[in-house]
């Protein structure tokens, strides 16, 4: 492993006239303005994602002001306990995110991976507690469609809206989790091989972003599809 | 502000109180959504979103340590989906305040 870290400043050595960062591309002027670059393309692409998500919160917006009746009832069947223990296992992924790349920014190794394995645990359970969830949604017969019901719920049609729309956000939200599991193992694998340095770790920066852009739209769904409408309702 | 892009190691200490934070603030929105403040419910749990968001994207986002161009762009995605949401409500708020001609 030492010997490959050895062997690559070399021949970046031989390379070039001076000592040159092997992470640091010939079209950058420097180690900042590549940086930079890399953060901006990916907050340009974090935002396209937020219009993609935005979509959906708009749809939900419209069809709740068009039929509050069914929206109320429907609401009132996801488990507010359930999804306030997620959101904070997802919280807590997210921290385990901002202190990996906090480690990455320091070069310690160790401290990276265990840090990159723990957000990928947690994002697991959560993942683990929405299967447990649409599970107890299916037996519930509360999936859209022609075996659709809804105890006690008024306008059932229009609450199959409701659970179009809970199956549609958490189901993108949880396919952008799946998709972080994917980059996360590489993450992993790349930090344990050390291919990380304090002076360059933007691959766990960007990611970090992503993994907390995942957690903030999490931020927006709990309330919409746990928490309104429960007026006059016990918390637990 | 200085375009300074020195590369800033934001202490433990904030992301400890981000955190803690974020997680009082869940439990908060959970308890105050069974209290009836009538149609402000759904404004006050989208405020403490907003609020909770916000300190996610400026401490564990770096956006607070970033440089103007990263917060203009932050800002011009977020003004966008503003637009969105704001201009398609507006109109589903306000068509019932006059009447349809003929009808």
């Amino acid at each position: 492993m030492s010997s490959h870290a050895a062997s690559s400043h070399t021949s970046a050595v031989v390379g070039h006239e001076a000592a040159h960062d092997p992470n640091l591309k010939h079209h950058f002027e420097n180690a900042d303005q590549q940086k930079e670059s890399a953060s901006i393309g990916m907050w340009v692409f974090l935002l396209t994602e937020l219009m993609f998500f935005g979509g959906l919160f708009l749809a939900y917006f419209v069809y709740r002001q068009w039929y509050p009746a069914a929206f109320i009832s429907a609401s009132n069947k996801t488990d507010v306990l359930i999804g306030a223990i997620n959101t904070t296992v997802l919280i807590c992924s997210s921290l385990t995110m901002a202190l990996a790349v906090h480690y990455a920014s320091l070069g310690k190794k160790q401290l990276l991976v265990f840090f990159l394995i723990a957000t990928l645990l947690l994002g697991g359970i959560f993942l683990g507690v929405k299967g447990y969830e649409y599970h107890d949604k299916w037996v519930h017969h509360e999936i859209p469609g022609e075996h659709f019901e809804c105890e006690g719920c008024q306008d059932a049609g229009h609450a199959q809206l409701f659970f179009s729309l809970y199956f549609g956000m958490t189901g993108l939200h949880a396919s952008h989790m799946i998709i972080g599991f994917g980059i996360l193992l590489v993450l992993i694998f790349q930090a344990n091989r050390g291919d990380f340095t304090a002076k360059w770790y933007t691959p766990v920066e960007m990611f970090g972003l992503y993994w907390h852009f995942v957690d903030i739209v999490w931020i927006f769904l709990f309330p919409l599809l746990y928490l309104i409408d429960r007026v006059g309702r016990p918390l637990l | 502000m200085q375009e300074h892009s020195e590369h800033h190691i934001v202490p433990k200490r904030v992301y400890a109180l981000v955190f803690t934070t974020l997680i009082i603030m869940t439990w908060v929105t959970a308890w105050i959504s069974t209290v009836d403040l009538g149609p402000m419910n759904i404004w006050v749990a989208l405020s403490i979103a907003v609020f909770k968001a916000s300190i996610v994207v400026l401490f564990f986002m770096h956006v607070k340590y970033g440089t103007r161009l990263t917060k203009m762009i932050v800002c011009s995605g977020i003004l966008w989906l503003m637009f969105l949401l704001f201009v398609t409500m507006g109109d589903m708020w306000t068509r019932g305040w006059m009447g349809v001609p003929g009808r």
